[in-house]
């Protein structure tokens, strides 16, 4: 188990990379701490497998430096960093029985045959293949073999860090769920540092304490579920959290009143007068629909009905404002005013979160 | 769902049926046709039933033939199969050293048979031939048209030169569709590079392996062109193969009907083994688990 330390990280695919947008990874400081559960989100492409190669000595970075518990390991190989890794396909031995896939790790490591025996066994119920265990691993299905995957990789007790590359994409949606309370349960009882990639949201939610949201190369923000959720520091974590995600405005901000398409509206807080290009966010929740003369006028497009709550389409201006109604709650036509709740208001200049001033 | 039957639908087939019949059907019952009859010449042919398949499986010569022509062969299984994939595994993986590698590889396997031959009978000539003289100039005995173990080694190399490419470029192919995941995950387990290639590498070349082994096999079994232009089967008999004393029997010495006799066989041993071989590799695919 070990501290992790990236240090004016960067890494670029091109060999002489020229300008920011060669590269894959933008240049990056960041620790994680001992023992905590990390989730990284993002979409597709935005860096995330490359950060985890170069944790786990897969890929050596184009420049900065990995510290393990404060001891530079950027160039050394794989096999000495003591990393285990699961990749996002299942990746087994297929002429090898599912107990020698599990034990090759330990074997590998010159692992005494009594202590494999029972660590292959213990992962095994773990992942609930006890029964399997001398068959081959060929022809198995594919959740069976990521299932086997896992197994391996979390065959050893000692590992500096273990690292999930969007493990659970073949699972089904059931045996997903278990598993991810595994990790976790597997999480508590040994302290391991974890880093889970994922671009499923709930996945990256449920499963970690700490998400590290990426976007173009670039960590946007780390912060717990609700940090996340309830003060994005860029638009994009807006959009890629929630469902639906937030909505982004433009907006003229002075002080504590912004204009939208003619309207203004007060955000109880100061912003001072943001220069660049100014956006403001709101989640849906922090919405309401009203008649009267309140708020900003909308036009509603339709009203799904997901169960729990009903979401209201509206639009304002050629703006898609999603609206999050309780389910009791009856949309009648008059109601075409959106109201903000304030505490929900958060400003972006740039796209990025201004802090708003202290009253 | 209905089926429609339409009996015309038969004629589909015909094109086929008749390139299959000129192709293989009708030579081959020709021969079967030889087989069972003796000649005094005019063509005038007697029935002769059984008698060339007995006289020919009591036939010594046949049996050394079939002899030297399974060593040929087991040989040549035993160094082109392991050198391929050995030569596969150090191939680079892109680039250009990797396009240049796969042109140069496929080279020998551009070059007709007897320009083989010929290449290698000169090549091999111990007074104008480079290696042939080198080997005499730094002291080494070596005269293909008189030693039997020269011979050997002679045909045994040129086939190597012949056909490892294919071997390796098949095994190339196999090796280049395994995912990097794999060779990460064999990383992060810590394992060998002797355990990759057990455990990776070589269950997944298997299925293109068993296609290199069957076609090596077919082919070596068949040889005829190259040898004969090197050796023309000797010194003596000790290289002559099954086709070359096939060609010998069917035109040297014009015994039809032994010839044929002997061609059925050889050719119902190539297809049994072909069949055996086919059998194992399909039971390879399916075999699961247990």
């Amino acid at each position: 188990m070990a501290k992790i330390t990236l240090d004016n990280l960067a890494h670029s695919y091109l060999p002489n990379p020229k300008s920011e947008d060669d590269y894959a990874l933008k240049e990056l400081n960041h620790d994680w701490a001992d023992g905590e559960a990390y989730a990284l989100l993002g979409a597709s492409g935005c860096g995330k497998s490359t950060l985890l190669n170069i944790i786990s000595g897969l890929l050596h970075p184009s420049q900065g430096r990995i510290l393990f518990n404060d001891r530079d390991v950027t160039m050394a190989p794989t096999t000495q960093r003591n990393i285990a890794q699961v990749f996002q396909f299942p990746v087994v031995y297929d002429t090898m029985t599912v107990r020698d896939n599990l034990a090759f790790p330990l074997r590998n490591r010159g692992a005494d045959a009594a202590y494999v025996r029972d660590r292959v066994q213990q992962i095994a119920a773990m992942i609930g293949m006890e029964a399997s265990l001398d068959r081959k691993a060929r022809g198995l299905t594919a959740d069976v073999k990521q299932k086997i995957s896992l197994g391996r990789g979390m065959v050893r007790e000692d590992v500096n860090a273990l690292l999930f590359d969007e493990p659970l994409t073949v699972i089904d949606p059931h045996m997903k769920w278990e598993l991810r309370t595994q990790l976790k349960s597997l999480h508590h009882e040994f302290g391991h540092t974890m880093i889970y990639v994922t671009h499923d949201q709930t996945e990256a939610l449920t499963f970690a304490d700490k998400v590290v949201v990426m976007f173009d190369g670039r960590v946007v923000q780390m912060g717990t579920p609700q940090e996340l959720f309830e003060t994005p520091e860029h638009t994009f974590v807006g959009y890629f959290i929630g469902s639906p995600g937030m909505n982004v405005l433009d907006a003229k901000v002075t002080g504590d009143t912004a204009v939208l398409a003619g309207t203004q509206i007060s955000l109880g807080k100061g912003f001072g007068t943001p220069t660049g290009k100014t956006e403001l966010g709101v989640r849906p929740e922090f919405t309401s629909l009203q008649a009267g003369n309140e708020g900003l006028p909308v036009t509603i497009k339709r009203v799904e009905d997901v169960g729990r709550h009903k979401i209201v389409r509206a639009d304002f201006h050629g703006t898609e404002i999603n609206i999050i109604a309780e389910e009791g709650v009856n949309i009648s036509p008059d109601m075409n005013r959106v109201v903000f709740d304030t505490a929900g208001i958060n400003i972006y200049e740039d796209s990025w979160r201004v802090a708003p001033l202290v009253a | 769902m209905n089926k429609t039957v339409n009996q015309k639908a038969w004629f589909l087939i015909l094109p086929v049926l008749l390139l299959v019949a000129f192709s293989a059907v009708i030579p081959l019952m020709t021969v079967v046709n030889y087989s069972v009859q003796d000649t005094f010449g005019n063509n005038q042919f007697f029935w002769a039933g059984l008698e060339w398949f007995k006289e020919m499986l009591a036939s010594e010569r046949m049996w050394n033939a079939l002899g030297r022509q399974i060593a040929f062969s087991s040989i040549i299984l035993a160094i082109e199969i392991p050198l391929g994939v050995f030569v596969a595994l150090n191939m680079p993986k892109k680039g250009f050293w990797a396009s240049l590698c796969l042109v140069l590889m496929s080279l020998p396997l551009l070059i007709p048979w007897n320009v083989v031959g010929t290449i290698w009978q000169i090549f091999a000539r111990v007074d104008i031939g480079l290696l042939g003289y080198t080997l005499a100039a730094i002291g080494i005995d070596y005269n293909y048209t008189q030693d039997f173990y020269a011979a050997w080694a002679t045909v045994i190399v040129m086939d190597v030169w012949h056909w490892t490419s294919l071997v390796a470029l098949l095994a190339y192919a196999g090796l280049q569709s395994i995912p990097d995941a794999y060779y990460q995950a064999a990383k992060i387990d810590q394992a060998s590079r002797w355990k990759v290639f057990r455990f990776i590498e070589l269950p997944k070349i298997m299925g293109v392996l068993m296609i290199a082994i069957l076609l090596r096999f077919m082919d070596s079994f068949m040889i005829y062109t190259e040898p004969f232009v090197v050796t023309g089967g000797g010194p003596g008999n000790s290289t002559t193969f099954l086709s070359i004393d096939l060609v010998k029997m069917a035109l040297g010495q014009f015994d039809l009907g032994p010839a044929a006799a002997f061609s059925i066989m050889y050719y119902l041993v190539i297809l049994v083994v072909s069949y055996v071989f086919y059998t194992v590799m399909t039971n390879l695919d399916k075999r699961d688990g247990y």
